[in-house]
């Protein structure tokens, strides 16, 4: 089994950049909108959606991207998942949507039904978003049937099956502990000593779903390992990913909490890029008939269309990176509230 | 019903839903471009509140925008997936370009024209609210080049067959600037900075009316009816062009507009009318001889091909694209013979005079709003039964993975949230004109804090 580097594994690649960019940065704004209503004053509820005020809708963009260069690249796969998943995937849109508009609505009138009611809606889809974000990555790694034509054969309730459904625990656990190192390195005072006292219940809410996650796909799943029984050095990453989550506490004890906030990011990184090599060379892969499988190859665009998709790339995505970068770093420092926050 | 049936329909529901906010917010944030401007170049404190309210507005009708965006970045793959593997190697390249170039930049600049205000200095802010500006007219060059390849596919060919049959690109170049491409992409744009413009007119008006923030309201609505006006005339002449396209290009769609039945003769223009589809003909109509073959031709006995030229399996259903495409027509005359009047009435300083009709600019808001809505309707409509044009038809692009009862209860759902959100949208934005502009010591404020 050798990688090549051909167009379709760059491809690849950069769809799953563009995927990572989404769970790093939109993963911490989710998880602080599964934290929120945790927080019980007005005031420390303005400073965890200001938290994420200037930011939260370039974090959506990934996604959005994302979406788009999957269609370009791999249009069979954006076809057969997003038709396969239907009702789950209706669930996340609705969450995104009512997230959204929670976000906006929430400040606009002062009465306290009226707030109570954004915040549920927010927190509520914060999780429910995450949480069916999780459940579809574990379909995809657990496999999904899929007929010769690589069209989805199972109902909604296939997806609901119990590796999914830790999946789905798993990244509301990992996206709470993100969102709750970000509330940290981004506030200060009352708000900030209470939510840096969650951080280590989120790391360990965190850790006990991931290890009962590996082990079981260790057993369960063996196409996920084969590139790294292949290649051992690959278990490298892994390692940084358990140095990095060890890591959070260690930072966040000695408040350096913007390492601590790099840490978990790295953890994400780490997390996706395992995926990634687990599920290569396949996109989609199927159960029980293995050989359905959408693949990087057999699910692709052809080679014009597949450098065009990188040309776009090569281009766009530095000034992208710069763009988010910026604003970040003008938005850098504590929340404020002022007139024009949220 | 369908699965087909309903997928069409909550196709049509939550792309026309999404379609309500881009405009505005396209149109709204030049005007956005003008007033920060003339605040820099003047130092009036009164481009600075007119500012400062636009934002707000702009503010909340961008969230909804994004919201519904969202769903339909990805609706292609959940109800329509055999399109999306036909169209994926040719369309998905625009859709992502659209997110990489566009999206990204809008909602960048966007934090700081909303947020930014005591962050970054004057200048620079100022160049964030041109960057939301541009940002938000790619996100519509995008998905209209997108769009427009459906309607007049060029620079690919098709391969495979069966389940795997697709198009594939050729040419970058030819698939981006199809034929309609340009013609369809100025005139949405047009409809855009008309959406911003009877926005502000509108808001405007309604304070010109009850005597409330005069200063603020004349000096929007002056900035307002200057692009209202150049833009309604632009929108005629590049309606104008596109009809020529469409006749040279989808001659059955533009036969279907006018309800243009003999196989091939000089077509009349009709004013309105009621298609009678039975019986191949417009009843209770007032038509100008001639006047479709001049307009397309210059020449008034020009033939032009009609329905009876292509088999009934591949014409759009006549009656109703006959309706949109007069309404959006329709307006399109009103809007320009509104804001022409406003302009000379301004002009002789007597507008301010004539209640009545700032009371019709207070209502003008729907026009473009529903000019915008008919115009896409007759585009879309009038491409049917084809999903691409000529190449696919609307019947076989559907998700073969999901089933009717799936598509009743996610139209359901949307149908409810989207009137919800309908609701408090209006609901909000009213508050937000109640309200109305703040005095300059809070923007003093915001600028300190
Ligand atoms: C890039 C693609 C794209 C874009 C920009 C639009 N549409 Fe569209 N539209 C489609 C792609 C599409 C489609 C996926 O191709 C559909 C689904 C079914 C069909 O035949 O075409 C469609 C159908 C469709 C229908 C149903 C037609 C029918 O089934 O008879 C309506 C009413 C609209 N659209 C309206 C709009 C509006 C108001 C838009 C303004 C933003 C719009 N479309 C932009
Ligand atoms: C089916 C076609 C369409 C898709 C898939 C689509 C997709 C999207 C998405 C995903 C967003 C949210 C971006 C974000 O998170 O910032 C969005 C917003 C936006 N879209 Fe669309 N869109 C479509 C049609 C259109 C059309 C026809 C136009 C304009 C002519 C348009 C203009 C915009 C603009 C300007 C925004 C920013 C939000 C706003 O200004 O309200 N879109 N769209
Ligand atoms: C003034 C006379 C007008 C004429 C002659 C005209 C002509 C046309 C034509 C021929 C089309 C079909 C293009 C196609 O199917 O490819 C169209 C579509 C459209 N029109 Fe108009 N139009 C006019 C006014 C307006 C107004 C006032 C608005 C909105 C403010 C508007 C918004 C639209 C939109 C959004 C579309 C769909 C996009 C497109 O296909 O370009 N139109 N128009």
């Amino acid at each position: 089994m050798n990688i090549v580097f051909d167009l379709n594994t760059v491809s690849f690649v950069l769809v799953g950049l563009l995927f990572t960019g989404y769970a790093v940065l939109d993963g911490f704004d989710l998880g602080v909108g599964a934290l929120h209503l945790f927080t019980k004053t007005d005031e420390q509820r303005r400073l965890m959606l200001n938290a994420i005020g200037p930011v939260w809708d370039g974090n959506e963009v990934w996604l959005v991207t994302g979406g788009g260069a999957l269609f370009a690249a791999f249009p069979r796969v954006y076809a057969t998942v997003f038709s396969g998943f239907y009702m789950a995937f209706m669930i996340f849109l609705f969450g995104l949507i009512f997230r959204a508009v929670a976000i906006e609505f929430r400040s606009k009138e002062p009465m306290k039904w009226w707030r109570n009611l954004w915040d549920i809606s927010f927190s509520v889809s914060s999780i429910v978003s995450s949480f069916v974000l999780g459940v579809a990555l574990g379909n995809i790694i657990r496999g999904i049937p899929l007929d010769a034509d690589g069209e989805y054969i199972g109902t909604f309730w296939t997806l609901i099956n119990p590796y999914a459904i830790l999946v789905g625990i798993t990244t509301v656990a990992l996206f709470s502990m993100h969102g709750a190192i970000y509330v940290v390195m981004k506030t200060e005072g009352p708000l900030h000593e209470k939510i840096r006292g969650w951080v280590n219940k989120t790391i360990i809410f965190f850790i006990v779903c991931y290890i009962s996650t590996t082990m079981i796909t260790l057993i369960y799943i063996p196409h996920m390992i084969i590139y790294f029984r292949e290649y051992p050095i690959l278990f490298g990453i892994p390692f940084i990913n358990m140095v990095a989550i060890a890591n959070i506490p260690r930072e966040i004890i000695h408040r350096n909490n913007f390492r601590a906030f790099l840490s978990s990011c790295a953890a994400m990184m780490a997390l996706m890029t395992i995926f990634g090599i687990g599920i290569f060379p396949n996109l989609v892969h199927s159960l029980p008939l293995a050989e359905n499988s959408l693949t990087i190859y057999n699910a692709a665009s052809s080679p014009k269309t597949l450098s065009i998709i990188l040309t776009i790339a090569v281009i766009g995505v530095p000034v992208v990176l710069a763009y988010t970068v910026s604003v970040y770093w003008i938005f850098r420092g504590k929340v404020k509230l002022d007139a024009s926050s949220y | 019903m369908d699965a087909l049936i309903l997928s069409r329909i909550q196709f049509g529901l939550t792309i026309a839903f999404h379609y309500i906010f881009p405009p505005m917010s396209i149109g709204l944030s030049v005007l956005l471009v003008i007033m920060e401007g003339m605040y820099l170049k003047t130092k009036n404190e009164i481009y600075q509140q007119m500012t400062h309210f636009w934002v707000k507005i702009f503010g909340l009708i961008f969230a909804l925008g994004v919201a519904t965006g969202i769903v339909m970045e990805f609706e292609f793959g959940t109800n329509w997936a055999t399109y999306s593997r036909y169209v994926g190697d040719v369309f998905g390249s625009a859709l992502a370009a659209e997110g990489i170039f566009a999206f990204f930049m809008e909602s960048g600049f966007l934090a700081i024209l909303l947020f930014g205000w005591n962050r970054v200095k004057p200048g620079v802010h100022f160049l964030s609210t041109i960057f939301v500006s541009f940002g938000a007219h790619f996100s519509a060059v995008w998905i209209v080049v997108a769009n427009s390849w459906q309607q007049t596919p060029a620079g690919h060919h098709v391969v495979g067959t069966g389940v795997y049959e697709r198009a594939e690109i050729v040419d970058f170049w030819r698939m981006v600037f199809n034929p309609s491409s340009i013609d369809r992409l100025s005139h949405t744009l047009c409809g855009a900075w008309q959406a911003g413009a009877f926005l502000v007119l509108s808001v405007s008006a309604y304070y010109l009316l009850r005597k409330r923030h005069l200063d603020f309201a004349r000096r929007s609505f002056k900035i307002a009816l200057i692009i209202a006006a150049v833009s309604s005339i632009l929108q005629l002449a590049t309606g104008h062009y596109s009809a020529i396209v469409v006749e040279k290009h989808q001659p059955v769609k533009l036969a279907a507009f006018e309800a243009h039945y003999p196989a091939s003769e000089s077509a009349p223009y009709h004013l309105f009318g009621i298609v009678n589809e039975k019986e191949e003909r417009v009843d209770y109509g007032i038509a100008i001889p001639g006047l479709l073959s001049f307009l397309l031709h210059f020449d008034a006995d020009a033939p032009v091909t009609g329905l009876k030229a292509f088999p009934p399996d591949k014409r759009p259903p006549v009656a109703v694209v006959f309706q949109t495409y007069h309404f959006m027509v329709i307006i399109g005359t009103g809007l320009i013979a509104l804001s022409w009047l406003g302009l000379f009435l301004w002009w002789r300083k007597k507008l301010l005079n004539y209640r009545w009709l700032l009371f019709v600019f207070v209502l003008s808001v729907l026009g473009p709003q529903l000019a915008n809505q008919l115009g896409w309707f007759s585009a879309e409509i009038g491409r049917q039964p084809f999903i691409v044009y000529n190449l696919l038809r609307t019947s076989e692009g559907i998700s073969k993975a999901v089933n009717a009862n799936q598509v009743v209860t996610s139209l359901i759902l949307f149908g409810i949230i989207y009137l919800l959100l309908l609701a408090l949208f209006i609901y909000l934005m009213n508050e937000k004109i109640q309200h109305g502009p703040v005095d300059s010591d809070f923007v003093k404020e915001v600028q300190r804090a």
